[in-house]
């Protein structure tokens, strides 16, 4: 094998706008994930088993189905049913409804774990329902959440590259595109691999801190 | 659909089947090697295996993939057939996230076993096979379940090299018939069925190995 630097900084720049796009995309894929699981799990506690029970069925389905193909279905079925989006929009669509129903079962975890006697007492002082969700349950729910949902980023990272399928030029888009256009695959992919391992690293040494930070 | 298309998305379902199996095979073995490698006395041996966890942790399996597919063949100047490449990449991915679970395991059976077992003379591989291992197994079994669901999804990743698997084919025969609505939610619905075939099976034999324990508290 022939290693050459200058095809790697030739990749550089290239690697740098699949970086930038890679980062949005979990940005945004997160804020999904986070928002749209909290619905999942607010409707899964919902008193009427017609709305749990459907829930419930869906969500399942989308956890055990491959996102790829999720991501195949909303990049060719939105179009024919009138919903045009953009490659990258239809992407983070796809990575925070698929980890939607991953980021339920945290906070359903988180609710379940504050312990009965917190509702018990919010109940005793009549409390109204928002403040008991505001005031009580969730400032507790959230310490027991953020390094599960921590976990999840990460995951949604090294989901990410999954996007080049539907065109997204993001890291390994760029690479498969450089790699394509010089005949040269070691360096743009050992690249980017490399590039994977440090910011998982440092978004998992970021996350620590932050824990640290809450449990105190 | 016509029977050639029927025929091909069949043997996409076949393929990925034995990818399925394969790389879940393999996935098994590292986990175990790697989780119990981590529990060593020796901390060279810690050291290596907990690189090998943070590293393929670390990277997306699709980049591994890529790298088994594109990297390996121009290194090392042979080239792997595809099944073979998916399953290196697929099980040595999630192999690593497997070692986790082992080492978890391992560590969650009482102290007072392993002490048991030096008290009575076993030696260290005594110890793992005859003591450790039947109890820290069946508290393996949920999270491999999850594991093996997450490994079945990752299966899909390899059509993104052409390999023909499930969600390959899938993409075949909607080029040919123009309709993504109807061949996208059959192979959801496919790889959904699979899923929930393994989690059942998953759940058979744990009851089945916690039953083998008699009455341990």
């Amino acid at each position: 094998m022939t290693w050459d630097w200058s095809a790697v900084s030739a990749f550089l720049p290239h690697f740098r706008d699949g970086l930038v796009v890679t980062l949005q995309a979990l940005a945004l894929g997160s804020l999904i994930s986070f928002s749209l699981g909290l619905v999942w799990t607010l409707l899964m506690r919902t008193p009427t088993r017609w709305v749990r029970w459907p829930v419930g069925v869906v969500t399942e389905f989308v956890r055990n189905t491959p996102l790829l193909v999720q991501l195949f279905f909303l990049f060719y079925v939105l179009p024919e049913w009138g919903l045009a989006f953009s490659a990258l929009t239809t992407g983070v669509l796809a990575i925070g409804l698929h980890y939607s129903t991953y980021t339920m079962q945290v906070y359903r975890a988180g609710i379940e774990a504050v312990p009965v006697g917190q509702w018990e007492a919010a109940t005793a002082l009549s409390l109204p329902a928002r403040r008991t969700w505001c005031a009580v349950i969730l400032p507790q729910a959230v310490r027991r959440v953020v390094p599960p949902l921590g976990n999840y980023v990460i995951s949604m990272l090294k989901d990410t590259p999954v996007l080049m399928s539907i065109t997204v030029l993001e890291m390994l888009g760029q690479a498969r595109l450089f790699s394509q256009q010089h005949f040269r695959f070691t360096e743009p992919v050992t690249v980017i691999g490399v590039a994977f391992i440090v910011v998982s690293y440092l978004a998992s040494v970021l996350l620590r801190t932050l824990e640290r930070r809450l449990v105190r | 659909m016509t029977p050639g298309l029927w025929d091909l998305v069949l043997r996409g379902a076949w393929t990925t089947i034995q990818l399925l199996v394969l790389s879940g095979l393999l996935m098994t073995a590292v986990a175990l090697v790697v989780g119990v490698a981590r529990t060593s006395r020796h901390w060279s041996v810690r050291f290596l295996a907990g690189l090998y966890t943070e590293v393929f942790r670390g990277t997306s399996a699709l980049v591994m993939i890529f790298w088994v597919f594109f990297v390996l063949p121009v290194a090392l100047g042979w080239q792997l057939v595809p099944l073979w490449a998916g399953t290196l990449a697929l099980g040595l991915t999630y192999g690593a996230y497997g070692a986790e679970i082992v080492r978890g395991a391992l560590g969650a059976v009482d102290p007072a076993q392993r002490e048991g077992g030096v008290a009575l003379g076993f030696t260290p591989g005594q110890r793992l096979r005859l003591i450790l291992l039947p109890q820290a197994v069946p508290e393996m079994i949920p999270s491999y379940c999850n594991l093996l669901v997450e490994l079945l999804k990752g299966t899909a990743l390899v059509s993104v090299t052409g390999m023909g698997d499930l969600a390959f084919s899938g993409n075949l025969v909607r080029l040919a018939l123009q309709e993504s609505a109807h061949i996208y939610t059959y192979l959801l619905v496919v790889y959904f069925v699979i899923a929930f075939v393994i989690t059942r099976l998953m759940r058979g034999l744990e009851r089945r190995l916690k039953a083998g324990l008699g009455g341990v508290a």
